[in-house]
């Protein structure tokens, strides 16, 4: 009962900081934003079972990644950036209101053409989530592309350092 | 705590054995780096690893095809193929690049790990059988790239070429990801064997072709075809030259192999072949008629590769067998000719007034002074242009007459009119290269000949695509086999 | 849990508040320690021996005029504040205070501590950034790198306990650490793991900005660092914020490694008194215990400020990479190394 009010709650928290995310004029409200819908996706991770997710996506995306953003962002001379213009409040309940409606229309669509998928979607077991379960999967099933994203996160920091890096041969 | 052990069989290391070779020699590229500057051996080791798993793979060409790691890649038979094509196309710009890097100052032992990593992720990319793989390969082989773009940052331009490659790039990714997550949401797997048996059981709906829809913009972003190919002219014209044809071959090659994969395999051809012809067809086109205004020569080259991938993509839009093997037959022939001709034009670079921008006009009488390089450029352009005789002709023939005969016949009389057009621009070059006198005020070459590795490389491109022509046993064998590919592929578990 | 919601609520409610009122009491006991380190008899003025000095303050906190700078964003400038308060409380609802007596028991709570922690870091850096002033801005900036680097070093001492217990959960770790018998505290994780819990603690300090790594609020250099540009009870908010935090750090490093709120030797009281099992008691004393594990390490915590000078910037950073983070690498590799030839030998059964 509670588990639908819940990720309704979540995803129009996440939809909403998402749209501030674009719409903000302040780098910092900008990347606020941000923080806030990672932080409801994370909460929706939650109320699916999928609790180690959730926290590492906690963990690893608001704790970390977007820390050093905000870090970046305050060292940048924001004096020196344009300043954006303010967004027109009218043309904005425009586009929302306008984007809503083509959503009702394309859903009411597709459900009179029959064209949404028709199977129910299994009730996920609570132990799928666990970290053991998952680190079950993780390291047989997905070994190798579990692997893959491994090279990818070095060579991704070897690069950005061989980038930025002066080096005199 | 209780532990479970999971051990691979052993079947699975010996089918990701290539990957572990190159993943490991990339890290070892790193640290032998770390304590000898600008060393020979990184770049021995690296084309040595390439060498070997290029022979590996060669000799797992026969096997049956089969899955390895609990169902993540295709081993054997066809993916073999695309493999070697690969590691073929990443040796070949070892050996050009060497000696280039070096003139440049960036002979750095982590430009070799990127590149073997890279090769990985292509590898893993070019033979997925779950869409995870895919995703996870491609990320990798364009992760490495977009630094390999940008490794000359002083150089005009590299550095805008990199930051418009890594944002479309970044972007297209988001579409094949959401393509990903759609398709998976409908049918609940991710295998590619298992889709057909979904659509079967379930009403696959908007979901599920929105989400191939999705799939096909990330692909066709990857192959540089034409509505999503505005990036290529400046990402292959900003990246140092070798790279550049690294990029247009290999990546290319892996791209294309996913997509037969993902299309040929899982996928109804009923419902995407039209888009794949019409999307061919206007690659062709605009790829050629552009390509014809173009003076610098790099970017000419990048329009050319836009209209090649328009040949590959009429390969795979006549759904047939035979077609996704004359696509694969094109890009291994296609991989040659690029290496080739980018390979001549690194070279060239700095050799005549205008620095390293080469212009058509620059590039006259280099082919009187350097009669190697020249060659080298006549073959691999003439085979471009699918001149006769030349791999590059029985190429299109492998790809067109598929086309024509699932009734795509139209395709293929625009793709062999468009080849007409081809001829203009490639025919240019050679005309500037062997007939115009050099200008009188050209600067000391910076190379004094050719490097004896590049030599080889080079010559070895052309050789590989005369050999083709003047030996009938190997032509006849190379179409024997890719005869016997139709049968491999539908035979994929 | 099996308890009602509304039972849930009120003992958090009970938490929260034992939090609040606790953090007065340290103010007391930090001033009343510093005292006596220095010779000085600290406050005695206010209340028997000087009790209610802390009362004294937040009531004086509270009438203070509440400034904001211009030119700032006052709606950051006044969520920075709550922010620090409301992680630092949060992180209390995962602690196991006695034998099914736990507010919030997830599979993962260990992580979520780690999270919440790194959460931390926005209060202080948006102080600093919505200050609008070069002295907030710079604490700021050096408490999100501080908290960054030392994050790294704590992850993977807690990973040691996790790869030791094998579990994620708070709960489990704590019953883990009981040992049989005789044995009784050496089942504590701090001697199966000596060097976790070392470089857990220090990183708890680093964590908490307590000296000797207060380096986001140093006096002598940033007037006050982040909170410079704070006054009235949003400043009280953020001296609120730092002693829960340390309080709840302390609470943490017992859980993890000082057997939480086993009581020394419990297995072998029980044994000896069998009616204490299940019984009320037991779990008051259980509190008890935990209470008095977590005041001696609020006690280190105020120890050690009175104690150590702080580091300068570069020998933070050095500390923090080069020694605390390969340390602490090296220590769960060996520990996951013994633990994986241990059951492919089938040491120990």
């Amino acid at each position: 009962m509670l588990a639908p009010v819940l990720f309704f709650l979540f995803a129009a928290v996440a939809i909403a900081a998402s749209i501030g995310t674009l719409l903000a004029r302040n780098p910092v409200n900008s990347a606020l934003s941000l923080i806030v819908n990672l932080l409801a996706v994370a909460s929706l991770y939650l109320t699916l079972n999928a609790a180690f997710i959730g926290i590492v996506q906690v963990l690893v995306y608001a704790g970390a990644i977007m820390v050093l953003f905000l870090f970046v962002i305050m060292l940048l001379n924001l004096e020196a950036t344009p300043v954006l213009e303010a967004i027109d409040k009218r043309i904005l309940a425009g586009y929302a209101g306008g984007t809503l409606l083509l959503g009702a229309i394309t859903y009411l669509l597709a459900r009179g053409l029959g064209a949404l998928p028709t199977f129910e979607i299994a009730e996920s077991a609570a132990a799928t989530g666990t970290p053991r379960a998952l680190a079950l999967n993780l390291f047989t099933t997905y070994a190798l592309p579990f692997e893959l994203i491994g090279l990818l996160l070095l060579v991704a920091t070897i690069g950005a350092v061989m980038i930025a890096k002066k080096r005199f041969v | 705590m209780d532990i479970t052990f999971y051990f691979p069989p052993l079947a699975d290391y010996v089918a990701t054995f290539p990957m572990l070779v190159l993943a490991v020699a990339a890290l070892l590229c790193v640290v032998v780096d770390i304590f000898y500057n600008d060393a020979k051996g990184v770049a021995i080791l690296a084309g040595a690893s390439l060498l070997v798993t290029l022979l590996f793979e060669a000799a797992r060409l026969s096997l049956p095809p089969a899955k390895a790691l609990y169902g993540m890649v295709y081993v054997g038979g066809t993916a073999s193929l695309v493999n070697m094509t690969i590691l073929f196309s990443g040796f070949l710009t070892v050996l050009i690049a060497q000696p280039y890097l070096k003139r440049l100052g960036r002979n750095y032992g982590e430009v070799y790990a990127l590149l073997l990593v890279a090769v990985v992720g292509m590898m893993a990319l070019g033979s997925a059988a779950n869409l995870l793989t895919l995703f996870a390969g491609l990320e990798t082989m364009s992760v490495c790239l977009y630094i390999l773009t940008a490794l000359v940052r002083e150089k005009d331009g590299a550095i805008e070429s990199a930051l418009k490659y890594f944002l479309l790039g970044a972007f297209s990714t988001g579409f094949l990801l959401y393509g990903i997550a759609l398709i998976y949401g409908a049918t609940g797997t991710m295998d590619l064997s298992d889709f057909a048996d979904r659509l079967a059981s379930t009403n696959a709906g908007v979901m599920f072709w929105g989400g191939t829809a999705l799939l096909l913009v990330g692909f066709f972003f990857k192959v540089s075809a034409v509505p999503f190919h505005m990036w290529t002219p400046d990402v292959y014209q900003g990246a140092p030259t070798p790279i550049s044809g690294f990029m247009a071959t290999a990546s290319k090659t892996s791209a294309f192999a996913a997509m037969v994969l993902v299309l040929g395999r899982a996928l109804p051809s009923a419902q995407w072949q039209t888009t794949v012809a019409i999307v061919a067809l206007l690659s062709m086109v605009i790829g050629n008629f552009v390509a014809l205004a173009q003076s610098n020569v790099k970017r000419m080259l990048a329009y050319s590769s836009i209209a090649h991938a328009g040949y590959v993509l009429t390969g795979i839009a006549s759904a047939t067998p035979e077609g996704y093997a004359g696509a694969l037959y094109y890009l291994l022939v296609y991989t040659v000719m690029n290496v080739g001709a980018f390979g001549v034009l690194a070279y060239l670079e700095h050799d005549n007034r205008q620095g390293d921008t080469q212009t058509v006009d620059s590039l006259a009488g280099t082919g009187q002074r350097y009669p190697l390089l020249g060659v080298v450029m006549a073959v691999c352009l003439f085979s471009l242009l699918g001149f006769p005789p030349l791999a590059g002709f029985f190429g299109k023939v492998y790809v067109f007459g598929p086309a024509v005969k699932s009734g795509l016949a139209w395709l293929a009389v625009a793709g062999v009119l468009t080849s007409a057009v081809s001829a203009a621009y490639y025919l240019r070059v050679l005309y500037v290269m062997w007939m115009k006198p050099s200008p009188d005020d050209a600067v000391a070459p910076q190379f004094e000949g050719v490097p004896p590795l590049a030599a080889v490389a080079l010559a070895g491109c052309a050789a590989f695509l005369l050999l083709l022509t003047f030996t009938p046993w190997v032509m006849d064998a190379a179409v024997a086999f890719f005869r016997d590919v139709p049968a491999a592929i539908v035979s994929l578990p | 849990m099996d308890l009602p919601l509304y039972w849930v609520a009120l003992i958090g409610f009970a938490i929260i508040n034992f939090f609040l009122v606790s953090a007065s009491v340290l103010v007391y006991y930090e001033r009343k320690v510093s005292g006596w380190i220095q010779n000085r008899p600290g406050p005695n003025r206010v209340g028997p021996w000087g009790f209610l000095q802390p009362f004294a303050d937040v009531a004086k906190l509270i009438f203070k005029e509440d400034i904001s700078p211009t030119a700032s964003s006052p709606f950051i400038h006044s969520l920075a504040p709550v922010l620090m308060v409301t992680i630092a409380m949060t992180t209390a609802a995962l602690i196991p205070f006695a034998r099914g007596f736990v507010i919030v028991d997830t599979e993962v709570s260990a992580l979520l501590v780690l999270a919440l922690t790194s959460i931390a870091v926005y209060g202080v850096t948006l102080a600093g950034w919505s200050s609008n002033s070069k002295f907030s801005l710079l604490g700021g900036l050096r408490s999100s790198a501080q908290m960054i680097s030392y994050e790294l070093a704590m992850g993977l001492s807690v990973l040691t306990v996790v790869l030791i217990t094998g579990s994620l959960r708070l709960v489990d770790i704590v019953e883990y650490q009981n040992g049989p018998g005789a044995w009784g505290i050496l089942g504590w994780n701090v001697f199966r793991a000596p060097i976790a819990a070392l470089i857990f603690i220090v990183t708890a300090f680093a964590e908490t900005n307590r000296a000797p790594f207060d380096l986001p609020e140093a006096e002598q250099e940033l007037v006050g660092g982040y909170h410079t540009e704070y006054s009235g009870m949003k400043f009280g908010m953020f001296f609120l914020a730092e002693y829960v935090n340390f309080f709840v750090a302390s609470f943490v490093i017992v859980t993890l490694f000082f057997g939480g709120y086993l009581l020394p030797w419990e297995d072998a009281l029980l044994s000896a008194l069998p009616g204490l099992k299940d019984s009320v008691l037991l779990g008051v004393l259980q509190v008890l215990s935990l209470l008095l594990k977590a005041a001696f390490f609020a006690f280190v915590f105020i120890w050690v400020r009175w104690t150590l000078p702080r580091f300068k910037y570069q020998q933070l950073m050095t500390l923090g990479w080069k020694m605390l983070l390969p340390i602490a690498l090296a220590n769960v590799v060996l520990y996951a190394l013994f633990f994986t030839f241990k059951a492919l030998l089938g040491w120990g059964g």
